[in-house]
């Protein structure tokens, strides 16, 4: 069962990593549309961002291969700079479980900072904070709450991730076969015993994901 | 030589409605000689829009804005002083407290501009005199949901005096509490802007308010000024 807890540390590691990606770009994201009221292409952009959580994974993971592939535009450049390669690594999965899980935190943090009384915002400017300090001190505080259940949502999205992370990121065991993908390994092994402990494994671990998100989401008025 | 007024309001601005017409305009200009200005009118008269240019949250179309002869806004030079660096103490119609802190947190959160609000545990001199002044010390460590509409309204005040700000703005400052204690607070204040000796512009749709705290009285009506009597 060893292949199995390598299969759960990879998928943490992997969810953990894009989760953390997407604390910070989510959350930009998350604010710059609830803030940007004057800008014109705010919805449409917002349609944009969200199409990685509507599009099949498939097809996301192909327009990642295309895009980062090593004769693909971003993957050659890359490639010839940097030296860095993704495809079949453990860091392309997380860009595959990234993308995917992306809206989920941007949505929430959106939701989050467009709740967030106006008035707090004009108290902590008329009081001499920056535009940073406010981020830090005002805004985000009280966007927490929302914030929080997206990125717990967006790990067990992430956790699951299954088909773009296949099609970029392949099936190595140990270095890109996360536990979604191993359990459709095993599966077509015919390995039922490994898959039941795998599946078993997999659920409780989503469940426990769950259940924190679930103490997050009652929105209450004051966090 | 003449002291510089301590306001000079000179503003004009348009809102536009969503279909692009005109919803609503505003175009006042005054000057006050005197530390108290009270701008009287009925809502949607442009009060609160007039208060929130002076204090920078709001910027209008032209015209300029100054406090003691410091120039905070003028569209002809190109000034626009954000409200951070404006040095105004703003006390919010419904107070605006920081609902994740607790009230001596909301007092001491304008004397550090870093990126952390300040500690639970912090006791900063300042902030402890406002506390024993305004009798909050019982309740320093409660957050504001959990304070009497008197006790709320004196910690914001504390909030805007603490970092000594050149003059307090008032939005509506009685609004929100019951008629019983709206008499009790107007006294409180008015001795301590006495004590104080700090200029102050409030706006009200209160005549009582008008006629309590004296100064310069400004009627706004429909975003213009209609009316200004100055009281001794």
């Amino acid at each position: 069962m060893d292949a199995a807890w390598i299969a759960l540390a990879l998928s943490l590691k992997v969810a953990g990593w894009a989760t953390a990606v997407n604390l910070v770009l989510g959350t930009a994201a998350g604010y710059g549309l609830a803030r940007w009221r004057r800008f014109p292409g705010r919805e449409l952009l917002d349609a944009l961002l969200t199409l990685p959580m509507v599009l099949p994974p498939t097809v996301l993971g192909y327009y990642l291969l295309v895009l980062l592939g090593r004769r693909g535009p971003i993957g050659h450049w890359l490639d010839t700079n940097l030296g860095i390669q993704l495809v079949f690594t453990w860091q392309g999965a997380v860009i595959a479980a990234a993308l995917v899980s992306f809206p989920l935190v941007m949505k929430s943090a959106r939701a989050g900072f467009e709740g967030v009384d106006a008035q707090l915002e004009q108290a902590g400017r008329v009081l001499g904070l920056g535009p940073w300090a406010l981020f830090f001190r005002v805004s985000l505080p009280l966007a927490r709450r929302s914030l929080m259940a997206g990125l717990l949502l967006a790990f067990a999205r992430a956790l699951g991730e299954f088909g773009a992370t296949l099609m970029l990121a392949g099936s190595i065991p140990g270095q890109t076969q996360t536990l979604s993908i191993a359990i459709y390994e095993a599966v077509q092994a015919g390995q039922d015993e490994s898959a039941n402990f795998l599946v078993a494994l997999s659920s409780i671990v989503c469940v426990a994901v769950l259940l924190a998100a679930g103490r997050l989401m009652p929105a209450r008025n004051t966090p | 030589m003449t002291q510089p007024p301590f306001f000079d309001v000179q503003i004009a601005q348009q809102l536009h409605s969503r279909r692009g017409g005109t919803a609503f305009r505003l175009e006042l200009a005054f000057e006050s000689q005197q530390a108290r200005t009270v701008l009287c009118g009925p809502s949607g008269a442009g009060k609160s829009l007039t208060l929130q240019a002076i204090a920078g949250l709001n910027r209008p179309d032209r015209g300029r804005i100054r406090c003691r002869g410091q120039v905070l806004f003028d569209s002809v030079r190109g000034i626009d002083l954000p409200a951070a660096q404006r040095g105004f103490g703003y006390l919010f119609q419904d107070y605006a407290l920081f609902p994740q802190l607790d009230v001596r947190q909301n007092i001491a959160f304008g004397l550090s501009k870093g990126w952390l609000n300040p500690s639970r545990r912090a006791r900063d001199p300042r902030v402890e005199h406002w506390l024993q002044l305004f009798e909050l010390d019982r309740v320093a460590g409660q957050r504001p949901e959990q304070l009497s509409g008197g006790q709320r309204q004196r910690t914001a005040l504390a909030r805007a005096l603490v970092g000594e700000p050149q003059a307090l703005l008032l939005d509506e400052p009685f609004s929100a509490l019951d008629p019983a204690l709206r008499g009790r607070l107007r006294e409180e204040l008015d001795a301590l802007l006495q004590r104080l000796q700090i200029p102050m512009l409030m706006i009200t749709h209160d005549p009582e308010d008008l006629a309590f705290f004296g100064g310069l009285a400004l009627q706004l009506h429909a975003g213009r000024l209609v009316g200004s009597e100055a009281q001794p």
